[in-house]
């Protein structure tokens, strides 16, 4: 007996160290690159200078040369409107799609979602292939309509699930009490679905884009000069010369995705309780 | 999911009509902006109409050519009209190539025949573009031109096979050399599984420690998961070549501890270390969260019970747990595996020239070798594999519940 308990005591340390290890895996890679943002020389890696703590080896260098950098700066304009016109358009059709598919009884249901869910798994280089020859063919190769449209058709299934989601949790009753009250089909949605089904909605937009903003094959294939996004600007980086200034931008994305990611969560709770 | 597709006996009731238009416009969207460019993408894959539209009299006195010998003195004749027309209208260079890829060294062939004979006025044009160039002389030549006059073609996906079709009209295997495609596919299908096993290996116990914790250490630990789920892949790569790389975080550290020599610095990015490794922090995400909805619903009391039986831990996991998360691990690898075979940034960015899977391929053909036809055919062939799998998915998971965290 006692044995098996220093044994299965053996066993839950090596458990646990071993889940440590994923742990560190999964966030060290992310959170090294922060420090080394902060550089003073364009290596990337500790200098002698960063590991004694050296003030003058640690700089604000790489983020004074991303805010002077014209390049970068329009890669941010660019890709704070193609996502926030993709988001948009995904949230909408996203978010009135959910709502029809809510109704269990709707023919084809299996197939129709499986449609929408397709661009999720498609590799997204077949789609941005595909995309590449079909608008170019259309005229809109190099610009910025094409690539909203095709963001927006990347983010959508995010949003069909994420609010599909929520609304499995909406009691049905409320509608119909709401009916029952003599309100129209427009204010019950805007007055009673609406108001409860909201974070769901958000989180969605968040998650479409996240996408959008963090899209780069789609934006290789069909973006022009002036399509440049931050994600297409850090490829070229990370290609042709890698310097820190790209894990200065690399930092600030991290600083996003946490803001994000609590903000969903937040959201979550909030549409649970 | 089951039972959900649920054809009404008699016409649509009203909720379902609305049902229908509240959907419609997303269909709609997704119709036009997605499937019809993936439509557009596979119609190249069998459609190719740039020879046939600049050399229509060649083909149709090919037409009465049996292969043997070579052609009549007319084919010759409307050639070389056709070949000068083309330069002029600067689709030589376009044709040209793509007769080239069924034989090498016809391109320059092509257009340095179509230059000694903008002067040329008179036949008999057989001996003077033999004389040209040899090639005129060879029936492959002709063959080469035939084949890729054919408006719609299965060469591409022969291609994207290894195989070829020879001039009587037999498939064959490649040339030796050329064999690349189904060497490259199976590499990438070997590389997704790997991967997947490395996630089911490192998520199991992490999403189960996750599962049994309290509510708020679960939280905090999803955090963890969560946060390279969120964040860019453009950043975790950059952070993986930051770790990597020879002159990089890890190989200083090791150097500095001694592990190893300054000269014996080791080479774990630009290759296919490189690829394995990000993907799997990559794809590690997509495992571990799947798994953990699925374990969160697996009651803790089952365990105790088993103990309490007088099983081993081994056994009581083995019997009585694992079992019952085994539809997280099957939505875990299948999805890990269905984003691991089309993955293209990663191995883009760290995988050196070893570590390149099928979706880089398509990518050279797309941008650097500019041979569409293939690209689209060995996207077809990717497609219909993702597709088998997305299929599979559905069956077993739903992809409704391709929820993500």
């Amino acid at each position: 007996m006692i044995m098996r308990i220093a044994q299965s005591g053996l066993g839950r340390i090596g458990y646990l160290a071993f889940c440590t290890i994923v742990f560190v895996f999964l966030v060290a890679p992310i959170i090294v690159i922060i420090p080394l943002s902060f550089n003073a020389e364009p290596y990337f890696t500790f200098t002698e200078g960063m590991l004694r703590l050296d003030p003058d080896a640690w700089s604000l260098r790489w983020y004074r040369e991303i805010i002077a950098n014209e390049v970068w700066m329009r890669s941010l304009i660019n890709s704070l409107f193609i996502g926030a016109s993709a988001t948009l358009l995904a949230t909408v059709l996203g978010t009135l799609a959910a709502l029809g598919l809510a109704n269990s009884t709707i023919p084809a249901r299996r197939l129709i979602m499986g449609i929408i869910i397709s661009p999720m798994v498609t590799p997204v280089i077949i789609a941005a292939a595909g995309m590449f020859f079909f608008y170019s063919a259309l005229g809109m190769g190099q610009t910025h309509l094409g690539l909203i449209l095709a963001h927006s058709v990347l983010g959508v299934p995010f949003v069909v699930v994420t609010v599909t989601a929520t609304l499995s949790a909406y009691d049905v009753n409320l509608t119909n009490a709401a009916a029952s009250l003599g309100a129209g089909p427009w204010t019950t949605f805007r007055r009673v679905q609406f108001p409860l089904i909201a974070p769901g909605i958000i989180s969605g937009a968040l998650f479409a884009f996240a996408v959008s903003f963090d899209e780069v094959v789609v934006v290789l294939f069909m973006g022009g000069v002036d399509q440049r996004t931050i994600p297409r600007q850090m490829w070229s980086g990370i290609r042709e010369q890698i310097s820190p200034a790209i894990l200065a931008v690399a930092t600030f994305l991290i600083v996003f995705a946490v803001l994000l990611l609590l903000t969903v969560g937040w959201l979550r709770r909030r549409s649970e309780s | 999911m089951a039972g959900s597709v649920r054809w009404s006996a008699g016409p649509l009731d009203r909720a379902q009509i609305r049902a229908l238009g509240l959907v419609a416009p997303l269909l709609l969207f997704i119709g036009v902006t997605f499937i019809a460019p993936l439509g557009t993408m596979l119609m190249r894959s069998v459609h190719d109409p740039v020879v046939a539209d600049a050399l229509p009299e060649t083909l149709a006195q090919l037409k009465s050519w049996d292969g043997e010998g070579l052609p009549p003195e007319a084919a010759y004749a409307a050639l070389a009209r056709e070949l000068r027309r083309a330069a002029a209208a600067r689709t030589l260079g376009q044709m040209a190539g793509r007769v080239n890829r069924v034989q090498v060294g016809l391109r320059s062939v092509v257009t340095r025949t179509a230059r000694e004979l903008r002067e040329v006025e008179q036949g008999p044009w057989r001996t003077q573009m033999a004389a040209v160039d040899s090639a005129w002389a060879d029936p492959a030549t002709w063959y080469a031109i035939q084949v890729t006059g054919e408006r719609f073609t299965a060469r591409h996906y022969l291609n994207a096979v290894d195989l070829q079709q020879l001039a009587d009209g037999s498939v064959a295997a490649q040339a030796e050399e050329r064999r690349i495609y189904v060497r490259l596919f199976l590499r990438t299908l070997a590389v997704s599984g790997l991967i997947t096993l490395l996630c089911l290996l490192l998520g199991y116990p992490v999403a189960h420690l996750i599962a049994n914790s309290s509510p708020r250490r679960a939280s905090l630990l999803l955090i963890l998961v969560l946060v390279p789920f969120w964040t860019s892949l453009l950043v975790r790569t950059t952070a993986w070549i930051v770790l990597l790389q020879s002159q990089g975080v890890l190989n200083d550290l090791m150097v500095s501890l001694g592990l190893i020599n300054d000269s014996g610095r080791l080479a774990m990015v630009y290759n296919m270390t490189g690829t394995i490794v990000a993907m799997t922090h990559v794809l590690l995400p997509f495992m571990v969260l799947p798994l953990y909805s699925v374990m969160r619903g697996i009651p803790a009391t089952h365990m105790n019970a088993a103990a309490s039986l007088g099983a081993t831990p081994l056994r009581a996991f083995w019997r009585v747990y694992w079992p019952q998360s085994l539809p997280g691990v099957g939505a875990g690898a299948l999805l890990v595996f269905i984003l691991a075979i089309g993955y293209y940034i990663t191995p883009a960015l760290v995988g050196g020239s070893s570590g390149q899977l099928i979706s880089n391929m398509i990518a050279y053909h797309m941008q650097t070798s500019l041979n569409w036809g293939l690209a689209a055919a060995l996207g077809g062939v990717l497609l219909a594999g993702v597709l088998i799998l997305y299929w599979l998915y559905d069956r077993l998971v739903g992809v409704e519940r391709m929820g993500l965290g």
